[in-house]
């Protein structure tokens, strides 16, 4: 590993200010699980590593149920997943931090960071998609919002401009008759990247019998983590049927575009689009009628 | 049978064997006190990396190492001109083999081609890792790529690119001459082939492929060598066999043995991938250049591109029974890719492919092939797995299309003593039956599934085992303990079982044995811990030198008691005067007289017993779930029913045959080397796929005792023969809950599915036609 | 730039300083500078768990830990586990259960064990397996593994137990 300059500033303007001021390649370090590893491999070179581990906002968990959930984007996975009343409120988050890596990474890996790296097989993206979570951004000219479905452009690639940071994830706060599930595929039943992920959430009417509205988002089938924003649509209004999960199942297959590599061949990787998707809105309705969908942490998960 | 006893309880005829003592090396593992080659450590140490190759093949025009020579805090650089000149036909012969010394040269320092991607080709010492990596970007190799090849059917025909100009085919152990990447065609023969398919009314055949797999021990091969002034090498590092690496690092190095000194330490791991030498010469021609030790650690990465995969192999088998199911014919092809030099298992899986039944007219031919991929190394049971999957698949299909039960099936052709193999050996007692009749009335086989997509399978599988040579020294102690010195890499508790047999003679308790293991300076003549053969063949030199011990020892009693020796009996682990019963002495009681009774009591065992005689033989138990969905597969419940001839410590037996079974599991469902373009793609633990614990159940164990006639306590050896069937038995459950077969190792998910979908759709043309 | 960095740092409860470069792992530090190699590097890339720590009570792997982040935490490795009074139950039951073979993962599986106890006194074997599923071993084929740490929180529940409930 080439050798680096390591900054650990205390304040969100020095953060900014360093990383808008820097010469070279400056690396932003949350809990390192990517970045460490791409940086040994050669993969990323890195002039300045800037650990956001320091600030106190990149460190908030904060959950209101009238204000929504904010993650900091310094929070690991361990934190979320421990906190009792994130977890009721959003079971979907947690079936994604349950997953991402083993407990090891959990412990130093954060949504923040696996949103910034980009990988089109993130865990996390998928369903901060389907939550409709917002990014909050810190630059030079002031903190602007991004809604995350518009945050990567390529694998590896996210939109921050230079002397910009990821500071936190928003999730809105949860309506009542809704829940949400993620699921990915791997061969096996722990450690693997997402072979397809799925994620999606649902609020349902008071009987629990019809769509009010659907979000779903998905993993490792294109170049970025797909918002499968018709496929979500199509099932406002509509009862809760066999039928209108399997349109809606359908929908996201089509918009999905996988390659064939070592992970699973694309026509495989298409076909688990609909599966998933299927499995993800299926779990998402039942935690919305208030039924248990175990996570990957309890008994009878995957 | 008769003589079998079942799960190491040693037919209550020992005190020792059969007990399940704490391991005498346990305390310094569970707190982090062993030291494995990983954690050596010397004065002055410097870091060594090595470059390699990022091309399948290419001729290497030249090496510029200027720029890397004069980073800072780099102390040298080596390629392949500084190892010795080869002679075309020399060759150097191993425990594993014959090898052309060029080939194994070349495999250290490429020369004039790279053969593989991670081949090596240049080697840095810096002061520290950093340095010594950024230095290998400043190297500058001219490549003149090649065209490869990387698929074992490929490279045998006779338009495949050739790796080696040099190389002819061996057939049937004559050289014919011709220039081809087939290095070797091997064929076994009994009885009259045609014949015997004539008579059977029943014939199956199908042709089956497995991927490489790599040993996947989770310490890396690593080595740190001091070359002092005076000639003389010292070699840290984990191995199977330190003479093994004294043997070639010598070879290599073009040295006489006795100027390097293997010290073998704690090994991380190595199922058959520890055998070869990988990083001691390049470490040792570092250290001469420098003048300071040198450690050298492969990362991750390099241990997948570089080191011992199994080779991927294609296997073709054909059956044929009558209608009561006995096995009249057997006809098998098996191609192994041997990597990049000859050398494959491919004459070891000849001989287990037809191994379990006893078949009177078989044909077997075997391909040794050489391409472009890492030299492929030893895998535990090496060969025997890939030729099990192919018979044990069509054994389940002869079941089915005669409505047997598996087990009736293999039981009515269970090889036994007199079965005489297809390469010309008979078995003496062996342990085939013995484990299927314990398959056969287990808890597990008669329970019936619980849910939909569900199915069993089962399979039997056969390792040989090895004999070869092994030493022990023991040091009587005045306290009544004793020094063991032995000669054997301890990889999973052989101090223990090598101790208890050395304790059961003499009525010493396990913990009164001290075992240590030796450098090739401190300990006779021993060769690899591999094959299975530790517990056996180091376990029976323990046992000698325990009776050498037991003799001086009455000698001693004698002369406490102013008697003649045949005045001395040993009983119950006390010495007896034989006309005075009052006169008792316990071993510690005579061991403390020791000093004054002219002092040292050594005694050494040399063994060197035949090899392989009975060999192991094992059946499993597979409960799979299939996702209908996604293809994929959750294995249920795993039950491994094995002969371990006696088992010395149960607890360790079982384990070998858990990890046997877990290795098992992973090479049938999920590991493999991908290749594209003749590179590895998921040279990692991330995408190389080993099973976690979340992908297995509790393996259960049925050790089943048939005792090796031969062995002083019937010890069989036991590591190996559970690799074997466990891919054919998950196949086998696979078709029982689907109803689909698979030929193709690993069965992934994707395979699992498309094989679902392409039955439902054969189903409904045959429901609209 | 580029100069060490000095870090001051708790470790197995002794207060260490150490200068480190910043592209130093922890792994590194801990193995090759402190001599502190009962943690094992098997891959270096957080796949396999050999490298397990516990910094400030999170279980984590350290090769994926730059040594300069841990200024002012407190580091516990598998040196630490063991007592002058004697084994800790986890390290006992590998022990009794043949739960090692070549043993280069138990430290690991013995630190993130340790962190899952203290986590969850009372495991199933299914949050067992997850828990451990990011260590690797390749000898065991995990079933002593997980029958040990099984056993050994149910010492830790005895020994744990109020007065009169021990049974």
């Amino acid at each position: 590993m080439q050798n680096f300059e390591y900054l650990a500033p205390e304040t969100l303007s020095e953060a900014v200010n360093l990383l808008a001021g820097n010469e070279g390649q400056t690396r932003v370090l949350a809990g390192g699980t990517d970045l460490i590893v791409q940086l040994r491999q050669g993969a990323l070179s890195a002039d300045h590593v800037l650990d956001v581990k320091h600030l106190p906002e990149c460190n908030e968990l904060g959950y209101a149920p009238s204000e929504g959930l904010t993650i900091g984007a310094a929070v690991p996975c361990h934190r979320i997943y421990n906190d009792g009343a994130i977890a009721d409120a959003y079971p979907g988050l947690i079936d994604a931090a349950a997953i991402i890596g083993g407990i090891q990474v959990q412990g130093r890996a954060t949504f923040g960071g696996n949103l910034c790296n980009a990988s089109p097989s993130a865990d996390s993206i998928p369903i901060l998609i389907a939550y409709g979570a917002e990014c909050v951004i810190a630059g030079p000219q002031g903190n602007r919002r991004v809604a995350v479905e518009d945050f990567c452009t390529a694998p590896g690639k996210n939109i921050l401009e230079k002397g910009e940071l990821l500071v936190a994830l928003h999730l809105p706060s949860v309506q009542k008759s809704s829940g949400a599930h993620y699921l990915r595929f791997i061969p096996r039943y722990e450690m693997d990247i997402a072979v397809v992920g799925a994620g999606a959430s649902v609020q349902l009417d008071e009987g629990g019998k019809m769509f009010v509205q659907a979000r779903i988002g998905l993993a490792a089938v294109a170049p970025t983590p797909l918002f499968a924003r018709e496929a979500g649509q199509l099932l406002s209004g509509k009862e809760v049927s066999e039928e209108s999960i399997e349109t809606a199942a359908l929908a996201a297959q089509s918009i999905a575009r996988p390659i064939s590599d070592m992970r699973a061949p694309a026509d495989y990787r298409k076909h688990l689009v609909k599966v998933l998707t299927r499995r993800a809105l299926l779990g998402a309705i039942r935690r919305a009628r208030g039924e248990f969908v175990p996570n990957a942490v309890q008994e009878n998960g995957q | 049978m008769s003589n079998a006893s079942k799960n190491g309880n040693g037919n209550g005829k020992y005190k020792v064997i059969g007990t399940r003592p704490i391991r005498h090396d346990g305390v310094d593992k569970v707190t982090g006190r062993a030291a494995y080659g990983i954690d050596t450590h010397l004065g002055g140490m410097l870091y060594g990396q090595i470059l390699r190759s990022p091309h399948p093949y290419a001729r290497i025009r030249g090496i510029d190492t200027s720029k890397a020579k004069a980073l800072k805090g780099v102390r040298a650089v080596i390629t392949a001109a500084d190892l010795p000149p080869s002679e075309a036909d020399e060759v150097l012969n191993l425990v594993e083999g014959s090898f052309r010394l060029k080939d194994l040269r070349s495999n250290i320092l490429a020369d004039e081609k790279v053969f593989y991607q991670g081949h090596s080709v240049a080697a840095v010492a810096a002061t520290n890792l950093h340095i010594a990596e950024e230095a290998l970007q400043l190297i500058e190799v001219d490549y003149e790529i090649l065209p490869h090849v990387d698929d074992v059917v490929a490279a045998m025909r006779d338009d495949a690119p050739l790796l080696h100009e040099d190389l002819t085919t061996k057939e049937f152990g004559e050289d014919t001459g011709k220039n081809s990447n087939i290095a070797s065609h091997i064929q076994f023969k009994l009885g009259d082939l045609e014949k015997g398919f004539a008579e059977s009314d029943i014939i199956v055949e199908e042709e089956f492929e497995t991927a490489s797999v790599h040993q996947g021990y989770i310490e890396s091969h690593n080595a740190t060598a001091e070359w002092k002034t005076d000639g003389q090498l010292t070699v840290w590092t984990s191995t199977q066999g330190a003479f093994g690496v004294q043997k070639q690092t010598a070879a290599i190095l073009g040295l006489p043995v006795s100027k390097v000194r293997v010290v073998p330490m704690e090994i991380g791991g190595g199922f058959g991938g520890k055998i070869p030498v990988y990083l001691a010469p390049q470490a040792a021609i570092l250290s001469k250049k420098c003048g300071h030790p040198v450690k050298i650690v492969m990362t991750r990465a390099d241990v997948f591109r570089s080191t011992g995969p199994t080779p991927s192999s294609y296997v073709k088998v054909k059956l044929g029974a009558d209608n009561s199911g006995k096995l009249l014919a057997a006809q098998a092809t098996i191609a192994f890719a041997a990597g990049a030099f000859p050398g494959s298992p491919v004459g070891a899986g000849a001989v287990c492919v037809l191994s379990c039944y006893a078949i009177p007219n078989g044909l077997v031919d075997g391909y040794d092939v050489v391409l472009n991929r890492p030299r492929s190394a030893a895998y535990r049971a090496p060969g025997s797995t890939q030729v099990n999957l192919a018979v044990e698949t069509l054994m389940d299909e002869i079941a089915v299309k005669l409505g047997m039960d598996p087990i009736e099936l293999r039981l009515l052709n269970a090889a036994e003593e007199g079965t005489r193999r297809v390469d010309g050996a008979v078995y003496p007692v062996v342990g085939c039956r013995e484990t299927l009749e314990q398959t056969k009335v287990h808890e597990h086989y008669l329970a019936p599934l619980s849910g939909p997509h569900q199915g069993r399978g089962v399979a039997t599988g056969f390792w040989m085992n090895a004999g070869l040579k092994s030493t022990v020294t023991a040091n009587v102690n005045e306290d009544g303990t004793v020094n063991l010195m032995e000669g054997s890499t301890d990889i999973g508790g052989s101090r223990a079982s090598i101790a208890m047999q050395f304790a059961e003679v003499l009525g010493l308790p396990a913990e009164a044995v001290n075992p240590m293991v030796g450098d090739t300076a401190s300990v006779g003549y021993t060769e690899l811990t591999g094959g299975s053969r530790v517990t056996f063949a180091t376990g029976w030199a323990a046992y000698e030198a325990a009776q050498e011990v037991k003799k001086i020892l009455i000698g001693k009693a004698a002369l406490y008691w102013e008697t003649t020796e045949d005045e001395v009996r040993f009983e119950e682990g006390d010495f007896v005067h034989s006309t005075d019963p009052e006169k008792r002495l316990t071993f510690k009681e005579l061991a403390g007289h020791l000093v004054d009774l002219g002092g040292p009591v050594v005694g050494t065992g040399a063994v060197d017993p035949n090899s392989g005689v009975g060999g192991s033989f094992t059946t499993c138990i597979a409960d799979v779930e299939v996702d209908p969905e996604t293809g994929k597969i959750k294995i249920l419940r795993f039950t491994m029913i094995q002969d371990a001839g006696t088992a010395i410590h149960p607890s360790y037996v079982e384990g070998q045959m858990q990890g046997g079974s877990v290795q098992g599991i992973g090479w049938a469902l999920n590991e493999e080397y991908f290749y594209n373009e003749g590179r590895m793609q998921n040279a990692s633990f991330l995408d190389y796929r080993i099973p976690t614990c979340l992908d297995v159940p509790m393996i259960e164990t049925v050790i089943v005792e048939v005792p090796h006639p031969d062995h002083p306590f019937g010890v069989r050896g036991v590591g190996e023969a559970s690799i074997a069937p466990p891919p054919a038995a998950i196949a086998n459950a696979i078709y029982d809950a689907v109803g689909i077969r698979l030929h193709e190792l690993p069965m992934r998910p994707d395979r699992v599915l498309a094989a679902c979908l392409a039955k439902e759709e054969a189903e409904a043309a045959t429901a609209n036609g | 730039m580029n100069s060490k960095a000095h870090v001051k740092t708790t470790i197995n409860g002794e207060e260490m300083e150490f200068l480190c470069e910043p592209r130093q792992s922890l792994l590194e530090v801990l193995r090759d500078d402190l001599g502190l190699t009962g943690t094992k590097e098997g891959c270096n890339d957080g796949n396999c768990g050999a490298c397990s720590v516990i910094i400030d009570n999170v279980l984590v792997n350290a090769c994926l830990v730059f040594a300069v982040e841990i200024q002012g935490c407190r580091v516990f490795t598998i040196e630490g586990l063991a007592s002058p009074e004697g084994l800790h139950p986890l390290q006992q039951k590998f022990l009794e259960n043949a739960s090692l073979q070549c043993g280069i993962c138990t430290p690991g599986f013995l630190v993130a064990a340790k962190a899952l106890l203290d986590h969850n006194p009372d495991p199933t074997e299914h949050e067992v397996r997850h828990w451990l599923a990011g260590n690797l071993c390749r000898c065991t084929g995990y079933d002593k593994i997980v029958r040990a740490v099984l056993k050994a929180a149910e010492v830790g529940r005895e020994t744990t137990a109020p007065a009169g409930s021990s049974n």
